[in-house]
């Protein structure tokens, strides 16, 4: 083998020995991604240790296969959503159901209380100039109802907060990626 | 007609998809920019106290919680028809320069320096962060420092770094401590020595990126930004003004409510994000950008000594405006060194410590309005309430509204430039992404996508034979 098909093998080998981590943002904020990189420079520690394979931060398009653990932010409000969670679980060994709208489903669950159609009457047309119309063509559909991940699928880790701190998150990792499910019991909370 | 999709758009804050139409011989037709999600905020705060409007608004975004949060406040206090305290006001300033300086942070190590360092036509999967940390350690530890930096402001003064509290209609919650203060004035040395190191290197850039500087977004529009009696960069206090591609005003002093009568709201069928556009002029003619671009050109100075002698070379870039979206990166980092600057300034003010922070009031008025410079642009928050306080109906235009016309010019621009024939090249593609990510869109604020298909893009033959396919 040439030089740099060994380098070649060498980085393929060590892409392997990393735990595969996904993290997906679903109908949220962000917020809980943004205190996720609050980790600051112990993000330069995970390097050695993951394989970011799919998120918001990387350009992966496509969900994949094998993930170790997957962390969802957000709850699921539209038909992709939906179907989106559905590939999620079923590629993903540990699924972590990370902040306040993804476990109660949170802010984005207050539209609740008004129908879908009076939301979109309110930002579509009495918030409009001109060209009002509910957008309908290459936009997926809204669901009636927000929901919580674990209305929909099974959620192996629930990390409350909005958002869940930095070291909590980091915590969380720490623990997942040495084979334990964490115990966040008095290191996680609901709410700010 | 083929049609090329790229879904979801990575990099970015929030999710979107981009549709490519081609021609029959594989000449762009058009392109368009879709946001895909939306979450009704306008519509889920009805009936709720104002008081409670700051820290609900500020759920809509993660990444700039503080400047809904102050938008918020600026609209109760129209409320509650109080002048803050000065102390407040300096205190709220502080809060809205660290905002600006760990999102733009964001933006450019995070999410867009690994399209500088590694290449725009670099391996997709190292093309990031992570990669960052591998190839350009010093690069990804200073973004992360200088990012850090402005989280620690707010958590210092705000409590926590995402969604913070303390600033309130009236003003803030409780004064400032002089060993806060201290502790911020430590760290600024080190933070200006990053922003200047990383604004000499990207200056060094700009010419391996000519084809890009052409083809970003770049055409003659209007720009909106606050302005002030200065002609100081403003980011909190001041009124709205729009000016020509030639620097002339075209509208000036508009607050409170005037913005109705120069700011219009056009629907998309395709998207849930709305176009903004210049009222008097139309939706095809009334395009106009806002965000870093057009804050360095409505200001005459920045008003601080570094930042002013990095704009006086910023504007020798072209003869009037500075009209290429690609800029957007440059003048970010300016604004951070400015943020900088300014907030040393601020808490080197004795009155900093003013232990007079809140004005307190029931509601004056019905109705109120904010404006404030958010880190992607022009923030607006509108309220009406009732006899009781509650809210009656909420307007906010965010900075990506703005923007979304110019965005879809940007879009098709590129793609014309660099999607070309019968071959898709990935590098063409990041490079639809790039012009988006160089607007920094955020589309958490006021919506937010989600994609389920993967990327995959067929060229397909007018008889719809596949020419060529990419997945990834």
């Amino acid at each position: 083998m040439t030089g740099k098909q060994v380098s070649d093998v060498q980085a393929t080998e060590a892409r392997a020995a990393k735990a595969r981590i996904a993290t997906v943002w679903l109908d949220g904020c962000s917020g809980c991604h943004m205190s996720l990189l609050d980790i600051d420079e112990r993000l330069i520690l995970l390097e050695d240790k993951i394989e970011l394979v799919y998120s918001p931060l990387v350009d992966a398009k496509q969900f994949p296969k094998n993930v170790d653990v997957t962390l969802v932010e957000g709850s699921v409000s539209t038909e992709d959503d939906l179907h989106k969670i559905k590939l999620i679980r079923k590629n993903s060994k540990i699924l972590v159901s990370l902040g306040d709208c993804a476990v109660t489903g949170n802010i984005p669950s207050m539209r609740t209380v008004f129908s879908l159609e009076s939301v979109m009457e309110r930002v579509y047309d009495e918030n409009a100039t001109i060209n009002k119309q509910v957008p309908s063509k290459d936009v997926p559909k809204l669901l009636e109802r927000v929901l919580t991940l674990h209305e929909v699928v099974d959620v192996d880790v629930f990390i409350p907060g909005c958002p869940p701190s930095a070291d909590t998150i980091f915590f969380a990792i720490s623990e997942l990626l040495e084979g334990r499910i964490p115990d966040l019991t008095f290191t996680a909370r609901f709410g700010a | 007609m083929p049609t090329i999709t790229i879904d979801p758009i990575t990099r970015i804050e929030g999710h979107a998809k981009v549709t490519i139409q081609l021609g029959e011989q594989g000449e762009v037709q058009s392109a368009r920019f879709h946001v895909t999600q939306v979450r009704g905020f306008e519509k889920l705060c009805q009936g709720r106290p104002f008081t409670e409007m700051p820290a609900l608004m500020a759920r809509i975004c993660g990444i700039c919680p503080t400047s809904h949060l102050l938008a918020s406040s600026k609209a109760c206090d129209d409320i509650m028809a109080v002048r803050i305290p000065e102390t407040a006001e300096m205190l709220r300033r502080i809060m809205n320069l660290a905002q600006i300086i760990q999102s733009h942070a964001l933006s450019f190590f995070y999410l867009s320096a690994p399209d500088f360092l590694l290449g725009m036509d670099a391996d997709p999967a190292e093309r990031n962060i992570m990669g960052m940390v591998r190839k350009h350690p010093q690069m990804a530890r200073d973004g992360i420092k200088l990012r850090q930096f402005g989280q620690r402001v707010l958590e210092t003064l705000g409590g926590k770094r995402v969604h913070p509290g303390w600033i309130v209609p009236g003003g803030v919650s409780h004064p400032l401590q002089a060993e806060q203060r201290d502790q911020i004035l430590a760290q600024i040395p080190d933070a200006i020595r990053i922003t200047r190191a990383a604004l000499q290197w990207f200056k060094g850039q700009i010419e391996s990126f000519r084809a890009e500087v052409r083809s970003f977004a770049n055409f003659p529009s209007m720009f909106l930004a606050m302005a002030n009696d200065t002609n100081e960069f403003s980011a909190y206090n001041g009124w709205l003004r729009f000016i020509d591609a030639n620097l002339n005003i075209v509208a000036d002093h508009i607050t409170g409510t005037d913005y109705l009568n120069y700011i219009g709201e056009s629907c998309n069928e395709d998207s849930y994000l709305k176009s903004t556009y210049f009222k008097p002029l139309g939706l095809t003619d009334g395009v106009y950008r806002v965000g870093p671009l057009a804050r360095l050109n409505m200001c005459q100075s920045a008003g601080t000594v570094q930042a002013d002698e990095e704009l006086a070379e910023f504007r020798e870039l072209e003869r009037h405006s500075v009209l290429s979206s690609f800029y957007y990166h440059y003048a970010r980092l300016i604004e951070i060194l400015f943020s900088i600057e300014r907030m040393e300034t601020l808490l080197n003010d004795p009155d900093i410590l003013g232990t007079n922070v809140r004005a307190h009031a029931s509601p004056n008025k019905f109705e109120g309005v904010g404006y404030l410079e958010a880190p992607r642009g022009t923030l607006i928050h509108h309220y009406r309430i009732d006899q009781n306080g509650l809210i009656e109906s909420a307007n906010m235009i965010i900075a990506t509204g703005h923007n979304n016309q110019a965005i879809n010019h940007g879009v098709l621009q590129v793609a014309r430039q660099f999607v070309k024939g019968k071959k898709i090249e990935h590098g063409a593609l990041n490079r639809v992404e790039a012009v988006i990510r160089a607007f920094d869109p955020c589309l958490s604020c006021s919506t937010h996508a989600d994609g389920t298909m993967p990327l995959d893009i067929q060229l397909l033959s007018p008889d719809g034979e596949v020419l060529d396919r990419l997945l990834r």
